[in-house]
């Protein structure tokens, strides 16, 4: 699979249906390039065609403005939304949903306007147009999934049922945990926390929603975020539960189990 | 001795009304010390959160049961107010029980219901005590309640019960003596409940009842008075200022950040530089983020003078479930105490505020709480208020890390690899699309 950047699009005066926003854990992180190529992967079983801004792309300022730094903030949004209009692209899809949250809310205010969605939407809007279709007795049919809401599309874009949609389509047990949709529990990554050591505390946020995760007896944890995913993992590690719960992007989950 | 009690109700309530708006303009005044905002688009939107949010309690309901009982209490003391228009009427004219010839069989239901009312704020008011001071709920015992706030909240649902009880042996009195056929005691119908407690002043003369009934009828209404003009100093201020608050609320997603329209501009100037030419020189250094109370906007601080200390936010604040310094009820806490000083520092320099060698950042809330937070909006989400505490939160971490360049070391190199490789980690640009080739 060749996957085509906007250069390239715009180098054959072509225009791609949509932009693949890839963010930079979805580039470097080896964890997340994972979740980045079963999405390519889907998009491109399916037919449609996207493209990457590839080493164009910059990172959208998220975690620089929530840790206090306007500055740099502004240096990315205003950079990546010069590029993007340039570009004249309309409609983007990212599996961060950081990425999804300051480009869909943060970037109208700088002049950007696109319509930005995140991929657990797009795949659910796929499936419900009968664009994915699922293997019968997928490898994730009966088994008991959780689904993790991420703080920044659930609470911050009140988006928690597409997700959801999806992971019905694999034929799974879903389990909630307690703390679930609007009162889910964060990762522990957010607000730039990612990048640094965490304050003194009697624990840690994601050994504390790992144990939560463990304890519904799910043997899929399923992510929507990057972030989330390293957090959860390093969680369920703590609970000493690597080889028997794994954590998932519901991309990874789909590309397994369609046809 | 008509006209003596007549002028002392004047006198009584025109004291309580002005000393009540007395204190009611200091806050407004200390409110818009904040920065100012914009917020009156869209009315029809807030409206639709001041009645759902506010008038419905909407978000109380995410706990049904607790959610009911306080709804008894808050439509209790909301409802029983029509009853309070008749007693300032009564005491203002020297008339007994105004409303009995206008309503006529009216009369009795609405006092009967307001009875029932009063029953369950008994009740409520009784349930919340409990869950305070004998289940010790976690949120109730945080160290963040610590003196005054605790002793607030339980002189809050004493004194509710006290006025309710008050209301209810007046009812009772009145009801003995109208059977008495008493003078100035008309004849109302039964009241649903007072109706049935009669029996207890079976044994007294007509005398003793009428002293209870008219002691009863003027501690119950400077009761309230008092309970009036202890609001503003109290946690309990919630009861009026939710509503603005919900009105107020934000309508922009949880997960967009304010602007910061001068930033922008400055950053626009650096990487346009042509644009600089026709910019307007500006001659004030602007301030970024906030370090004080008056950095804040006017939101954050009705924000904070309508918070109720319920802690649902610090309930569900990751952070502080895994015991961070941090509890987004104290940072409303701490904007209310501090504003409220500033407020004194003016009032007492004749409208000018000294320095004090203080401010909220660290005076009151730490780099450590500030450091703690992921932005994950369940405080925000879980307010029933509409307060906003991660807005505050944000504001002064842009004064630390803008105003001070005060940054964990994580994330000043986290800062300078976004500036210098486009990403948050230590990666050449020339490997973002590394994985497509793989």
């Amino acid at each position: 699979m060749h996957i085509k950047t906007m250069a390239e699009y715009a180098a054959n005066g072509e225009t791609p249906e949509v932009l693949f926003w890839v963010g930079c854990a979805g580039s470097f992180d080896q964890r997340a390039q994972k979740i980045t190529k079963a999405f390519a992967t889907i998009l491109d079983k399916v037919g449609i065609s996207f493209a990457i801004l590839g080493k164009e792309e910059s990172c959208t300022g998220d975690p620089a403005r929530r840790a206090g730094n306007e500055f740099i903030f502004q240096m990315m949004a205003q950079n990546n939304i010069q590029l993007l209009n340039m570009y004249g692209v309309k409609k983007i899809v990212t599996a961060c949903p950081h990425c999804f949250n300051t480009l869909k809310n943060e970037y109208p205010a700088l002049g950007g306007n696109y319509e930005v969605i995140h991929h657990t939407s797009f795949l659910q809007s796929l499936i419900d147009e009968g664009r994915i279709k699922m293997q019968e007795g997928g490898s994730f049919k009966g088994k008991k999934i959780t689904y993790h809401d991420s703080c920044y599309l659930g609470r911050a874009n009140n988006i928690y049922e597409a997700p959801r949609k999806v992971l019905e389509t694999l034929d799974a047990e879903l389990i909630e945990m307690k703390r679930c949709r609007s009162k889910g529990l964060c990762c522990g990554a957010g607000g730039a926390q990612m990048f640094k050591e965490e304050e003194k505390g009697t624990t840690r946020i994601n050994f504390e929603r790992g144990q939560e995760a463990v304890a519904t007896g799910a043997s899929v944890i399923a992510a929507n975020c990057p972030f989330c995913m390293t957090m959860l993992t390093d969680g369920i590690k703590e609970a000493g539960k690597e080889e028997n719960v794994k954590v998932l992007d519901i991309a990874e989950l789909i590309e397994q189990s369609m046809k | 001795m008509r006209i003596v009690q007549e002028l002392l109700f004047v006198i009584l309530f025109g004291t309580a009304v002005y000393l009540f708006s007395r204190k009611a303009g200091q806050i407004r005044k200390n409110i818009l010390l904040g920065r100012d905002k914009d917020l009156n688009d869209h009315p029809d939107l807030r409206w639709k959160n001041l009645l759902l949010l506010a008038f419905g309690q909407q978000k109380m309901f995410r706990n049904p049961l607790v959610a009911v009982l306080h709804f008894f209490v808050y439509a209790g003391f909301l409802i029983i107010n029509i009853e309070i228009l008749e007693i300032i009427l009564d005491g203002i004219l020297g008339q007994h029980r105004l409303f009995v010839p206008v309503l006529g069989g009216l009369y009795p239901v609405l006092i009967g219901l307001f009875e029932i009312l009063a029953v369950l704020v008994i009740t409520g008011c009784a349930i919340f005590l409990v869950r305070r001071n004998i289940l010790k709920l976690k949120r109730f015992i945080s160290k963040d309640l610590d003196g005054w706030p605790r002793s607030d909240a339980n002189y809050i649902l004493i004194t509710e019960i006290v006025l309710m009880l008050l209301f209810l042996t007046m009812n009772t009195a009145d009801q003995a003596l109208q059977a008495r056929g008493a003078a100035h005691y008309i004849p109302t119908g039964n009241f649903w409940i007072s109706g049935m407690l009669t029996p207890a002043f079976a044994g007294m003369s007509d005398g003793t009842i009428e002293i209870i009934e008219r002691s009863c009828w003027w501690l119950h209404i400077a009761g309230v008075l008092a309970f009036l003009n202890y609001l503003p100093y109290s946690k309990h201020l919630h009861i009026i200022l939710a509503f603005p608050n919900a009105y107020y609320a934000s309508l922009e997603p949880k997960g967009e950040m304010e602007n910061m329209p001068a930033v922008q501009h400055e950053v626009q100037l650096m990487l346009q530089p042509e644009l600089a030419a026709n910019a307007p020189a500006s001659d004030t250094m602007p301030k970024f983020g906030a370090k004080d109370v008056t950095d804040l906007t006017w939101k954050n601080l009705l924000d904070a003078y309508s918070c109720t200390e319920c802690g649902r936010c610090t309930a569900a604040c990751p952070a502080n479930i895994t015991g961070k310094l941090l509890s987004p009820r104290k940072i409303m806490m701490d904007t209310r105490d501090r504003l409220e000083e500033v407020g004194r520092n003016i009032k007492a320099n004749n409208g000018t505020f000294t320095d004090d060698n203080k401010t909220l950042l660290r005076n009151y809330i730490t780099e450590e709480e500030l450091r703690a937070c992921t932005t994950c909006n369940a405080c925000v989400q879980e307010c029933p208020v509409s307060i906003n505490p991660l807005d505050i939160i944000l504001q002064l971490r842009r004064h630390l890390v803008m105003e001070e360049s005060s940054a964990p070391a994580e994330w000043t190199g986290m800062f300078s690899n976004i500036e210098n490789n486009m990403a948050p980690w230590k990666f050449s640009m020339d490997d973002r699309d590394k994985w497509a080739t793989e």
